[in-house]
């Protein structure tokens, strides 16, 4: 526990000068309060940017910054340091991710008021935006593993980020991307988003985020296996 | 004396190249042993395999008694290693550094600012590692790795491209762990360096120990020329072979009161692995 909590503010003070990965943690929380204040746009639904905001963000931020964290550490040879000062790798992941499952979780919240969520509705976003965030941790944290260095990670997440935050958006527009979003757990979230006021929670995106984070789970296994955090 | 380290035949390779074959080497606490040799001998390599991060692909190393590649986090806490490799927090200031891994040793805080005065970084707490020159951050991976009073501390060319000055601030740091019982295990591809630190080398060329034991005992076992070198007030210098018949042009010239300087011709550590070497060129 006391190797965690020393990880975790080490996080804490190295993010305030990593403006990286610091700004994937207040871009779409400040763009939510920016767009949900300033467009009115008539028959536009309500939290309309609250909830596409919040789906890029789940897909962007805990994904890249997990990735980033890890794969500079592996770089730098801090992470082999740490290891080698009675750091379990458990307890290494966990800092991190218990850290950056906290700040998103932050940024939710701020997403949350700035679309206008209130109450049992605000819980139930943040619900929802818990699911989605600790599974992208998994997801980067498997990309941070992977990859060897900064350059190796990045060239993964991009493509993987991208998938994932724009998917839902882009459905939109098209009902053969909508097709393939169905199976993505940022696109069944949003789903989840839309629907929570009417009460109308469908079954099969519960399933479908179900399935993700089991696939997300035994990714993150296998590489842990396969790769470990020393190597 | 106890020993610290042994290497028992430990041989490594990458892939096909061999990297290091038939390594043997002993030790003691308290005791300065410098590896020596060029840039891509295997120095690098052996320290990884004494610490753990890497695995022999034959024989073992046994360090304070337990199996090298065995070594739980509790050994660790024992052993400070200094490698340039070994990164640093560089968006972190050098008190931060520290005081992450005073943390995870669970040491009190008020041994960082007396680990950072120990390495003459006391002024320097709050900059950040990014801002240290290159001599400053060898002095805080020095400072990290004694922070946890380490038995052994093992040093990868720690006073490499420093200037003088810096280096041997660092050489007084690494001669005091000898007074406080520390065994120093030590790579280097500069001689001098050895020579004034080291109570004991091996020399390693081509990943194989060509040569060890105390620095002066190699150097005058590849004394050859057995003279002596002297100098007189007049500005003549002259070798004189190291025989019986020495003493009495010794005494001639110092009734004279001519006799200025006496040297002895034993060949340097360098010479010694020049020889040993064939004429490598490359230290």
């Amino acid at each position: 526990m006391n190797h965690m909590l020393a990880v975790l503010e080490k996080q804490v003070k190295d993010t305030l000068k990593n403006k990286t990965v610091f700004i994937q943690f207040i871009m779409f929380p400040v763009l939510t309060l920016i767009m949900e204040n300033t467009v009115k746009i008539e028959g536009m639904p309500a939290h309309f940017f609250a909830n596409l905001f919040a789906v890029m963000y789940i897909g962007m931020a805990p994904l890249t910054a997990m990735a980033a964290i890890i794969s500079e550490e592996k770089e730098k040879n801090t992470l082999r340091v740490l290891l080698m000062s009675n750091v379990s790798p458990i307890e290494y992941l966990f800092g991190i991710g218990s850290y950056i499952w906290t700040i998103c979780m932050a940024g939710a919240f701020i997403i949350g008021l700035g679309g206008k969520y209130y109450g049992a509705f605000l819980l139930r976003f943040l619900l929802i935006m818990a699911v989605g965030i600790l599974i992208s941790v998994l997801l980067g944290a498997v990309i941070g593993i992977r990859s060897k260095n900064q350059m190796a990670a990045t060239s993964v997440t991009v493509p993987v980020m991208m998938i994932f935050s724009f998917l839902p958006m882009l459905s939109m527009f098209n009902e053969a991307i909508e097709k393939i979003a169905q199976v993505t757990y940022s696109y069944r979230l949003h789903m989840l988003m839309n629907q929570m006021e009417n009460g109308k929670i469908s079954a099969e995106s519960l399933v479908v985020i179900g399935l993700n984070m089991v696939v997300a789970m035994v990714l993150f296994g296998i590489v842990y296996r396969r790769e470990g955090l020393a190597k | 004396m106890e020993s610290a380290i042994s290497v028992l035949d430990i041989g490594h390779k990458f892939e096909n190249r061999v990297v290091l074959e038939h390594i043997n080497l002993e030790i003691a606490k308290g005791e300065i042993f410098g590896l020596l040799g060029p840039s891509g001998a295997g120095k690098t390599t052996l320290i990884k395999l004494l610490t753990g991060q890497l695995k022999p692909v034959t024989g073992r190393a046994v360090i304070l008694g337990r199996d090298a590649s065995k070594l739980s986090g509790q050994d660790y806490s024992q052993i400070g290693i200094m490698m340039d490799h070994f990164g640093l927090y560089d968006r972190l200031s050098c008190y931060d550094n520290l005081k992450l891994f005073a943390k995870i040793y669970n040491i009190p805080k008020e041994k960082i600012g007396e680990a950072l005065e120990r390495v003459g970084l006391a002024d320097a707490g709050k900059t950040t590692v990014m801002n240290l020159s290159k001599g400053m951050r060898s002095r805080l991976l020095f400072a990290r790795a004694l922070m946890r009073s380490p038995s052994i501390l093992f040093l990868d060319e720690p006073t490499s491209g420093l200037d003088p000055l810096t280096a041997q601030e660092l050489h007084k740091l690494i001669l005091q762990q000898r007074k406080d019982g520390v065994a120093v295990f030590l790579t280097t591809h500069n001689m001098a360096e050895a020579e004034k630190l080291c109570d004991n080398i091996a020399l390693l060329h081509q990943g194989r120990i060509v040569e060890q034991g105390s620095p002066v005992e190699i150097c005058r076992r590849y004394n050859h020329q057995k003279k002596i070198r002297i100098h007189l007030q007049d500005g003549t210098d002259m070798e004189l072979p190291h025989d019986k018949s020495i003493t009495s042009v010794l005494e001639n010239y110092l009734k004279k009161g001519v006799l200025e300087t006496i040297h002895s011709t034993e060949p340097n550590l360098e010479t010694v692995f020049m020889e040993l070497t064939g004429g490598l060129n490359r230290l």
